[in-house]
C-alpha cells in the first residue's frame, strides 16, 4: 500500500465550480506546428536570457536560443526547426500589455532535433547537474517558471527530508496535470527518481486532490513499481481532499507532512521542498532523453465547444491553439491560467510559454463583469477563508491607504494571491487587485532605494578620488617649487662664495646643517590632511614623500647656508 | 503562481544581505538626522537643490537652512517623507529649484562624441567610461540622470532618454472601479 494513511489539513479555502471534467474526456493531442513561432526570450523568473541567434540562421529543434543570464536564470530553446526570421519586440503574455524581446522561427516542417544526449547525472557533480538542467530550460510548470535548478539545491544539511510532487491541481478549469498524470506517471516517476537522488531526499509524497480518481491509481502503479525498483516505501501518492487552494505549495506541504512554515520562511529550512508534476516530468526528459523544454500540456476551456489538452510548442500564438477548440462566436478574452489567478491576455495573439498551464477562453456570459466595490464591514469572512492564514481586511486597509510598511507587516508577501479572500467577500471588494497593486509598489521602491544606494556609494568614492587626485597634484607641485627654490638659492650662493672668508663657510656650514636638520625634522611631522589614510593612500604618499627625498638628494651638493 | 513567494523571501533576504553588508562595509560616522534624510534623498547627485550633492542637502536640511522642497528628482514624494521624518509642513516642490520629470538616462551619440573627456569629469557617479580622444559611453545602469554631463559636451551629442516601461518593472495600477453603467461600457 502506497497510499498515505494520515493527512492534516489547511485553515480556509473555498470550493469554487472546479468545470474540469469538460477537458478530461478526450486525450493529450499534440497541436500541429503553427506557421511562425514567437518564443519569448525571458520565460522564467530571474534575469533575462541573451540571445544566441541573429535573423536569417538555421536553427534545429531544441537548439539554445537564448542562454541563461547568470545563475538566476533559464534557457530557452527553439521548438522546432527552421529558420530564424527576426529577433525582435514581440507582445507578450502579459498583463502590461507591454513587448519584450522575442526569436521569431520559420518552422520548416522537418522537426530535426539537434543530437540528443542523456546526462549521466549520477557521476556528475550537482552543480554540473544543476548546470545542465539551467542550460536545458527546466522550470517550475506550475505557472511560477521558477528555475528548477535552483531549487534542486540540497542546501546547508546537504539532503532534505520530504520531496512533495504537486499533483493537487486544485484551480477551476485545468486539467493538464491531471492528464500529464493519468497519462505518463512513470515519466513522472522517473523525473523524481532524479529529483529524489539530486537533493538526497527522504520520501516522495505526491499530493492528489481526490477528485482525479484516474490520476491517483495511474501514479500508485507507478510509484508501486519504483518502490520495488527502491527496495522501500519510498514513493507514496496522497490523496488530498478537494479544496482550493490545496495546490498551494504551503497548503500541499501542510496537508501531506503537517509541517507549518511560518510567515516570511522556506519549505526547504523545514526540510521539504516542493515541485509540480509537469516539472518532474520535464526533469525526465531532459536528463535521460536529452530534451530540452520546449513544449507543456496546456488546457484549453472556457467559452468553447471542445475543451482539451494540448501538447504545446512555446511560441505558438493562443489564437492557433484556440482555434483547435471551436471557440464559441461570443468569447470575448483570453486568460492564462484559471478563473482565480490566471491573467486577461491583451490580444489573442500572444504565444504559448512555459507559465501557460491554461489558456482559458472567456466571455460575458461565463464572466460576468464585477459588481460594484463596496465599503469593507469588517466581517472576517475573507480572514476566514486566507488559507495562508493572513488578514485580509487589514492588508486591503493599508494596501488601499497606500501604507505600504503597515501592509507588510501584515505579512503582505506571504498572500499567494489564490483570491479566496476577493471570493468570499460579501462586498465584493477586488482585494488581490489592491495586493498586487501593493506587491509592485513594494518592489518598485525596493529596486529604487537599491540603485540610490550605489549611486551614493559611487558619488562617494568619486569624492575620495578628487580628494586623493588634488592631494597627489598638491604635492607634485611643492616638490616642484621646493627643488625649484633650492636650485635658485644654489645659484645665489655660488654667487656668493668667493667673498666669505673660510672662517664664515665653516659657520655657515654649521648653520646649514642645523638647518637642514629642522627641515627633515619638519617634514617628519604630518600634515593635517594625512591622518587616517587608507592603506592605498598611504602608499602613495610614501610614493610621493620617497620622490621628494630624491629630488631633496639632488639638490644637496649644491646647498649653500645663505637659504 | 504560489512559488513567487519562495522567490520574494529569497529576493528579500540576498537583498537584506547586500545592504547589510554594504552598510557595514561602507559606514560613514556622521550624523544620524542627516544620515536618515540623505537616505530619502534620491541619489541623483544633480545639485538642483543648490547644494554640490545630496549629501550637503541633507546636511543644510538637518542644519534647518534649507527647505525641504528644493529637490526635483525626489518630487513630491519625497517631500512628504521628509516632512514626515522632520515633523515639518508639507510644501510643493519650490518651482525655482526645477520641475519633477520622468526617469531617464543619459545617452551618448556615439557616432558624435570626439572623445573629449569633458563629460567624464562632469558625472558624479563615474557612470561613463572612455578614454581621450576615444568614443565615450555611458554605463546606463550607473546613470542617476542628473544631466550633468549635458552641458560640458562641446558637440551636443548627449541627450536625455527617459526610461520606458518593461515587462519586468511594470507595476500593478491602483484599483479604479466603475462607479455607473455607462462609464462600465465604455471601459
Ligand atoms: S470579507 Fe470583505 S467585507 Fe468582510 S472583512 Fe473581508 S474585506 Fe471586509
Ligand atoms: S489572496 Fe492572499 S489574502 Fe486573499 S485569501 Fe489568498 S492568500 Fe489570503
Ligand atoms: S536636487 Fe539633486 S543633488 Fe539635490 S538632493 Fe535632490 S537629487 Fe540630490
Amino acid at each position: 500500500m502506497t497510499a498515505l494513511q494520515r493527512l492534516f489539513k489547511f485553515n480556509g479555502g473555498v470550493k469554487p465550480a472546479y468545470n474540469k471534467e469538460a477537458s478530461t474526456g478526450l486525450p493529450i493531442a499534440v497541436a500541429p506546428t503553427p506557421t511562425l513561432l514567437v518564443i519569448p526570450l525571458h520565460q522564467s523568473i530571474g534575469g533575462p536570457p541573451r540571445p544566441l541567434v541573429k535573423a536569417g540562421e538555421r536553427v534545429l529543434k531544441g537548439q539554445r536560443i537564448g542562454d541563461a543570464d547568470g545563475n538566476v536564470s533559464s534557457a530557452v530553446h527553439a521548438s522546432t526547426s527552421g529558420t530564424v526570421v527576426a529577433v525582435e519586440m514581440r507582445l507578450m503574455p502579459h498583463t502590461s500589455g507591454l513587448s519584450a524581446m522575442c526569436v521569431v522561427i520559420e518552422p520548416d516542417g522537418r522537426n530535426e532535433w539537434i543530437p540528443r544526449q542523456p546526462f549521466d547525472f549520477r557521476s556528475a557533480s550537482p552543480a554540473a547537474s544543476r548546470d545542465f538542467l539551467r542550460d536545458a530550460g527546466v522550470v517550475g510548470l506550475g505557472g511560477a517558471v521558477f528555475p528548477s535548478h535552483l531549487k534542486l539545491n540540497a542546501g546547508k544539511q546537504g539532503k532534505l527530508d520530504v520531496l512533495v510532487l504537486n499533483g493537487a491541481e486544485c484551480e477551476p478549469f485545468i486539467t493538464c496535470d491531471d492528464v500529464l498524470m493519468r497519462e505518463r506517471p512513470e515519466e513522472i516517476i522517473k523525473g523524481a527518481v532524479i529529483m529524489r537522488e539530486m537533493l538526497s531526499a527522504g520520501e516522495v509524497l505526491i499530493g492528489i486532490e481526490d477528485n482525479k480518481p484516474a490520476a491517483i491509481a495511474a501514479m500508485e502503479i507507478a510509484a508501486r513499481a519504483a518502490n520495488r525498483v527502491a527496495g522501500a516505501n519510498v514513493y507514496k501518492v496522497g490523496s488530498v481532499p478537494t479544496r482550493y487552494p490545496a495546490g498551494g505549495a504551503k497548503q500541499l506541504i501542510r496537508v501531506l507532512t503537517g509541517i507549518e512554515v511560518p510567515h516570511g520562511e522556506r519549505s526547504t529550512d523545514y526540510g521539504v521542498q516542493c515541485f509540480n508534476v509537469g516539472t518532474a516530468y520535464a526533469i525526465h526528459e531532459a536528463i535521460e532523453l536529452g530534451q530540452p523544454l520546449i513544449s507543456r500540456i496546456v488546457t484549453v476551456a472556457g467559452n468553447v465547444g471542445q475543451a482539451r489538452n494540448y501538447e504545446v510548442l512555446f511560441g505558438t500564438p493562443m489564437k492557433d491553439l484556440v482555434a483547435l477548440c471551436a471557440p464559441l462566436p461570443d468569447s470575448d478574452r483570453l486568460i492564462m491560467g484559471g478563473p482565480m489567478m490566471g491573467f486577461r491576455m491583451p490580444g489573442d495573439d500572444v504565444p504559448v510559454v512555459k507559465a501557460t498551464n491554461c489558456v482559458l477562453v472567456g466571455s460575458t456570459a461565463l464572466f460576468p463583469p464585477p459588481p460594484p466595490e463596496m465599503p469593507c464591514i469588517r466581517c472576517g469572512e475573507c480572514a476566514k477563508a486566507c488559507p495562508a492564514d493572513l488578514q485580509p481586511f487589514e492588508m486591503y486597509w493599508f494596501s488601499r491607504a497606500k501604507i505600504f510598511g503597515k501592509a507588510q507587516e501584515y505579512n503582505l508577501f506571504d498572500c499567494i494571491e489564490c483570491g479566496c479572500c476577493a471570493y468570499v467577500c460579501p462586498s465584493r471588494i477586488p482585494l488581490v487587485d489592491y495586493y498586487r497593486f501593493a506587491k509592485s509598489e513594494i518592489w518598485a521602491r525596493e529596486v529604487e532605494k537599491e540603485a540610490a544606494d550605489v549611486a551614493r556609494d559611487r558619488y562617494e568614492f568619486r569624492l575620495l578620488r578628487e580628494e586623493r587626485e588634488k592631494q597627489e597634484k598638491a604635492a607634485k607641485l611643492a616638490a616642484k617649487t621646493a627643488a625649484g627654490r633650492e636650485k635658485a638659492a644654489a645659484a645665489l650662493a655660488e654667487a656668493a662664495k668667493p667673498a666669505a672668508t673660510p672662517e664664515e663657510d665653516a659657520k655657515k656650514a654649521l648653520i646649514a646643517a642645523a638647518l637642514e636638520r629642522a627641515r627633515t625634522e619638519k617634514a617628519r611631522v604630518h600634515p593635517e590632511n594625512t591622518a587616517d589614510l587608507t592603506p592605498e593612500q598611504q602608499a602613495e604618499v610614501t610614493a610621493i614623500e620617497a620622490r621628494r627625498a630624491e629630488i631633496r638628494e639632488m639638490a644637496k651638493p649644491h646647498l649653500r647656508p645663505d637659504d | 503562481m504560489l512559488e513567487a513567494l519562495l522567490v520574494m523571501a529569497l529576493g528579500a533576504v540576498v537583498l537584506g544581505a547586500a545592504l547589510g553588508y554594504a552598510a557595514v562595509r561602507f559606514r560613514v560616522e556622521g550624523d544620524p538626522l542627516v544620515e536618515k534624510i540623505d537616505a530619502i534623498l534620491p541619489q541623483t547627485q544633480c545639485g538642483q537643490c543648490g547644494f554640490p550633492g545630496c549629501k550637503p542637502y541633507a546636511t543644510a536640511i538637518a542644519k534647518g537652512e534649507a527647505e525641504i522642497n528644493q529637490c526635483p528628482p525626489g518630487g513630491e514624494e519625497g517631500i512628504h517623507k521628509l516632512a514626515d521624518l522632520l515633523g515639518r509642513e508639507f510644501k510643493p516642490l519650490s518651482a525655482e529649484h526645477g520641475i519633477e520629470k520622468p526617469k531617464s538616462v543619459a545617452v551618448i551619440d556615439e557616432q558624435a562624441c570626439i572623445g573629449c573627456t569633458l563629460c567624464i569629469q562632469a558625472c558624479p557617479v563615474d557612470a561613463i567610461v572612455g578614454a581621450a580622444k576615444q568614443m565615450h559611453t555611458i554605463v546606463a545602469k550607473q546613470c542617476t540622470g542628473c544631466e550633468l554631463c549635458l552641458p560640458p559636451c562641446p558637440v551636443d551629442c548627449i541627450s536625455m532618454q527617459p526610461i520606458g516601461e518593461s515587462v519586468e518593472s511594470w507595476k500593478w495600477k491602483y484599483p479604479v472601479f466603475k462607479i455607473n453603467p455607462t462609464q462600465r461600457e465604455a471601459a
